[in-house]
């Protein structure tokens, strides 16, 4: 019997997980996709918000402020990549200027600090590759650019460490309420749960709805995105936000923690809610608004494209709620829902107490995480610590200057990985011009030797996404070409 | 009134890439840069040839697959036979170039050779 | 972007330096044949530094023949082009570092540094006099040609399907169309072909091949692949693994033409839409680069911009034919050999007097080439008379036309006064076939003015 049982290990459910490992809980992560992160965790804007933008009356207006400050301590904790880079709302005109006013006062009430409105020159002073016809801005210090999937990664294998149970490729296809316990059905087996944390992201309508009437409904919405290539160099150095106005929200313009330049996302509502293809008409989108703000943006230097789906609801804020017995939602997690996260998981834990789910601290516990980037580690340091660590002097990604040692440490941080896009989101492989060109041949190697799974069992991605179909010479193709 | 029958083609020999025009009665060709170009023609029409290049399965330390050749320009019709045969080697290292691997392989009269020296 | 230390600061304990006359950046055949070059005209002390776990780079998996029929007179296989090369380092004194990667080189008057580091070895700083950029090229991606779609797998490039197959012994999918008709997709479609894939189709957005016409005989016609030209793939379909694609015809300005649509079920959509050189070490070492090429801007010796900094081979720019990186190769490993025993005589260098500064106005020996809309590029961009002369050479110009002339044509070198200097003669030309015509130094001694401009003419 689990005390906790989590669906979901995205962003949400992996922070909660996290929290929950500090306890003396017996807690169960459960994912219906072969890894942690693979929804809207994975693809979307990847910024920690500064807090200017929700109404102050929302759980959005309330959480923004302390959960950035919240994730700013946790990237330290957890050694996870982030540029505190502040963000620039930039307007063109008059009713620009309005609206920016009203983001500042917003701010204010939502206990944003140090924001600054400042004028065209001052903006340019700031962001010399503004648009000369940018008027007013709003400066907010206090925010950033984070790697999300290392968030959400770093949260789990914590969790995981310090004794969550992680079941990957376990959807969950119905619950039953079991007098004083759930019992959580996925088709390989059941859990029985005497708590139910639905964190199940564009699908948690579905989730909620195995237990009580409907109250909300998720309303997928597709942001598709470019991802320009390094050699950009630093055009921008913060986020650039254009002032949404009624026809559009606009397209940012972000720098990325690994040093590109992210320009995206349009919005479109979607039926369904798994579709993470790029468009043309989306990607024509993006293209055509994209120079607004940032005139020198030159997308041909493009390296990647990708589309996210994110959980945008009915509801109008997050829903966190205690909708069964024993049951809380943690759902409608849109956008500032990354910023927010671990102070969502903070906040859940209270709402399961308040149900009388009792915990108690462990004795020993250890919440923090570390990674040994190559890349980071000092020229003058390098050729004694490859002296100690032969593995790190091994280049396998060479776009990205991604070490063997890297990648096998990954793979040993306690989370099954079986595709290239797992090892990717862990270490940064692929990520670069060649996209995976050249290194993928060497990680597949490395997967197997590493894990013992079969070339044929490896995956580009998800489970389905399989990438080599047996081996030449075998026979089964002897009688196919019979 | 007669027919002029000439076949196109473009000759294989070298990267040139000559187009050649083939008699189909006199098996004349025009188009070419040099006499191999001639005879590629020529052969083309009656009985056109390929080298096979592929690999067979290797027990090495370094690699798993040794890549090889017929020695000679097999019958294009016999091109996936050769590739049957081959797919049912197996050798061991150490391997050298121009080993022989499979003697007259699907009876076209060419020998299977290996093309990379692998040491062990 | 993070600048790379000089060398004057590096730290101390790596002050004591290995060094060496030559190093080459590249195991392939452009390094192979550089090193060799430059010991046959008389250095010593050169090392190859190759990431890959052996020498012979991209040979060692084309392992189909064609290569060699102009160096060596014969049709040879990838690997054993290569090994004729890596034969000959046999009892020379050239060394290799393999599975070695180089992160930095930083260039000084004296000395180029060279920060490199492997799994053996660890973190080594070595200098050189002479350094030879061989990095060879990669493949460009989905993602730089824009096709929208799914995050399907199956979507793989050539040249990294041509790895799995040949070297690793994997099939990559049983049902493959090919975008691009560069010259590894043909290749590739015959050799899936062979390993029991059906490939249904070639596509290629462009009204002529990418790829060599042979190939298309004997990969694609041979095996009754058709090969669909102003076609280009409009969807991709697959929410796991690729499930089909949409074909449409283009325009002529390559706009898919409703109406057009076919759709084909396959499993694999195989990439071939070219190569790009790879340059990222030559850039972070300060080497100018030609937007043309994508490569370093090189004299008629085949030095860059930065002092004793060579580059040869895909580097450069990408070849067709290995038999020509090889020539190339060969020239710019011979040329650093001369560049390194001026240094070492320790002689001001004729080199020194013709490096183009940034806004520096040309000294009268110094001829640029330029080329008219209808050629692509030239290498090299930059040709110093007096060098020549001093050599007593003829200067090999390659360049790519930027479309198909199925008539002959001449191209004719003029120099600024509009007077012809050189013509040459050419039944046929394609942009997917590389050109190279030799120009001699005499008539190149009567031209006037500073630039050359190579154009397209029809024969009158």
């Amino acid at each position: 019997m689990y005390d906790l049982a989590i669906i979901g290990a995205g962003v949400v459910g992996c922070c909660l997980a996290y929290e929950c490992s500090r306890y003396n809980l017996k807690v169960l992560l459960l994912e219906k996709e072969n890894d942690v992160s693979l929804g809207a965790s994975r693809a979307n804007t990847a910024i920690i918000h500064g807090g200017y933008d929700p109404d102050p009356d929302t759980l959005m207006g309330q959480m923004n402020v302390p959960g950035a400050y919240l994730t700013m301590d946790r990237v330290e904790t957890l050694d996870v990549e982030f540029i505190k880079t502040g963000s620039l709302i930039v307007g063109f005109d008059e009713k620009d200027a309005q609206v920016i006013q009203e983001k500042y006062e917003k701010g204010l009430i939502n206990g944003v600090k140090g924001m600054e409105i400042l004028n065209g020159d001052e903006a340019r002073d700031r962001e010399p590759q503004l648009s000369p016809e940018v008027t007013i801005a709003l400066w907010v210090p206090d925010s950033g650019v984070i790697n999300p999937w290392e968030f959400t990664l770093a949260h789990a294998e914590v969790a995981v460490r310090e004794g969550v149970d992680l079941k990957l490729n376990h959807e969950v296809t119905g619950i039953d309420w079991q007098e004083d316990h759930y019992l959580v059905h996925t088709p390989e087996e059941s859990f029985a749960a005497r708590y139910v944390a639905n964190c199940a992201g564009i699908h948690a309508d579905e989730i909620h709805s195995m237990v009580a009437e409907p109250a909300f409904k998720i309303e997928a919405t597709r942001g598709q995105y470019y991802v320009l290539d390094r050699a950009v160099g630093e055009i921008i150095k913060s986020v650039i936000f254009p002032c949404p106005n009624a026809l559009t929200k606009g397209i940012l313009v972000a720098p990325t923690v690994h040093g590109n330049i992210l320009v995206g996302p349009d919005a479109e509502r979607i039926d369904d809610k798994e579709n993470t293809s790029t468009t043309a008409a989306g990607l024509s989108h993006v293209a055509q608004n994209a120079s607004r703000c940032v005139p020198g943006l030159n997308l041909r230097s493009n390296i990647r494209n990708y589309a996210g789906v994110r959980a945008n609801s009915d509801y109008g804020d997050f829903f966190l709620k205690i909708v069964a017995p024993h049951f809380l939602d943690i759902a409608a997690i849109k956008s500032p829902g990354l910023t927010c996260a671990p102070v969502l998981a903070q906040e859940a834990v209270k709402l399961l107490q308040g149900e009388g789910l009792v915990y108690t601290p462990k004795a020993e516990w250890d919440g923090t995480r570390k990674v040994v980037r190559f890349k980071e580690i000092p020229e003058e340091d390098r050729a004694a610590f490859i002296a100690d660590h032969p593995d790190y002097g091994r280049v396998i990604c060479r776009c990205e200057t991604i070490t063997e040692g890297e990648i096998v440490a990954a793979l040993k941080r306690g989370l099954p990985v079986v595709s290239l896009d797992g090892v990717k989101r862990r270490t940064g492989t692929g990520m670069g011009r060649c996209q995976g060109g050249f290194c993928g041949p060497r990680i597949v190697e490395i997967l197997c030797r590493e894990t013992g799974i079969s070339p044929e069992a490896i995956t580009q991605d998800k489970a389905g996404s399989y990438i080599l179909c047996g081996p030449t010479k075998s026979e089964v193709q002897e009688e196919e070409r019979a | 009134m007669k027919k002029d029958l000439k076949r196109e083609m473009i000759c294989i020999v070298c990267p040139r890439g000559c187009h050649l025009q083939v008699d189909e009665e006199s098996l004349k060709v025009t188009g070419n840069c040099c006499e191999k170009g001639a005879a590629y023609g020529r052969n083309e029409l009656t009985h056109p040839t390929r080298v096979v290049c592929s690999t067979v399965k290797l027990v090495s330390d370094q690699l798993c697959r040794c890549p090889v050749k017929t020695d000679h320009a097999v019958a294009k019709d016999k091109i996936m036979d050769v590739m049957a045969v081959l797919n049912q080697i197996q050798v061991h290292a150490p391997v050298h170039i121009g080993q022989v691997l499979c003697g007259n392989i699907a009876g076209t009269g060419a020998n299977l050779v290996a093309t990379r020296n692998i040491d062990h | 972007m993070k600048h790379v230390p000089r060398a004057a600061n590096l730290p101390e304990h790596l002050a004591n330096y290995p060094e060496y006359e030559l190093i080459v950046v590249g195991g392939g055949p452009a390094g192979l044949a550089a090193a060799v070059g430059a010991y046959q005209a008389g250095l010593r002390k050169i090392l190859i530094v190759e990431r890959d776990t052996f020498l012979g780079g991209i040979l060692n998996q084309c392992i189909h023949n064609g290569f060699g029929l102009h160096h060596f007179g014969e049709e040879l296989t990838g690997p054993e082009y290569a090994s004729r090369f890596i034969d000959q380092l046999e009892g020379t004194t050239i060394e290799t570092a393999l599975d070695t990667m180089v992160l930095s080189i930083n260039n000084t008057d004296a000395w180029r540094y060279i920060h490199m580091m492997s799994k053996a070895e660890g973190y080594q700083v070595l200098r050189t006099k002479a350094l030879v950029l061989a990095m060879g090229c990669r493949e460009r991606t989905r993602m730089q040609i824009q096709i929208p779609g799914s995050r399907a797998a199956g979507i793989i490039n050539a040249g990294q399907a041509q790895q799995f197959v040949n070297l690793e012994g994997h099939m990559v999918g049983k049902r493959v169309i090919i975008l691009g008709s560069g010259d590894i997709g043909l290749i590739m479609a015959r050799r899936l072909t062979l390993e029991g894939a059906k490939v249904v189709a070639c596509v290629e957005l462009m009204p002529y091949s990418g790829g060599l016409m042979r190939n298309i005989v004997q990969c694609l016609q041979d095996y009754d692949i058709p090969l669909y030209l102003s076609h280009t793939i409009t969807d991709i379909r697959g929410k796991y693994r690729v499930e089909g694609v949409t074909v449409q015809a283009v325009d002529e300005h390559f706009k898919p033409i409703p109406g057009t649509e076919v759709d084909y079920e396959v499993d694999t959509v195989l990439l071939s839409v070219g190569l790009i050189p790879e340059n990222e070490l030559s850039r972070a070492a300060g080497v100018q680069i030609d937007p043309h090429t994508s490569g370093p801007s090189v004299y008629e010796n085949g030095e860059t911009s930065e002092k004793g900094i060579f580059a040869c081979g895909n580097v450069l720019h990408v070849h067709d034919l290995v038999d020509y990186v090889t020539e190339e190769a060969l020239a710019a490993g011979q040329a650093a050999a001369t560049f390194v025993k001026q240094e070492i005589r320790g002689s001001e260098t004729p080199n020194e007097q013709n490096r183009i500064e940034p806004g520096q106005q040309l000294t009268s020996s110094l001829i640029a080439l330029k080329t008219d809309d209808h050629i692509a590029y030239t290498v090299p961009q930059h040709i110093r008379l007096d060098k020549l002369v001093e050599m007593d050479k003829n200067v090999r110009i390659f360049f790519r036309v930027r479309q198909n002339y199925p008539e002959p044509t001449r191209v004719v070198f003029r120099d600024g006064q509009g007077k012809q200097i050189a013509a040459f003669k050419r039944p046929y030309m394609a942009p997917g076939e590389m050109e190279n015509v030799s120009l001699p130094m005499t008539l190149l001694k009567q031209m006037s003015g500073q630039e050359l401009k190579l154009s397209v003419e029809e024969i009158a």
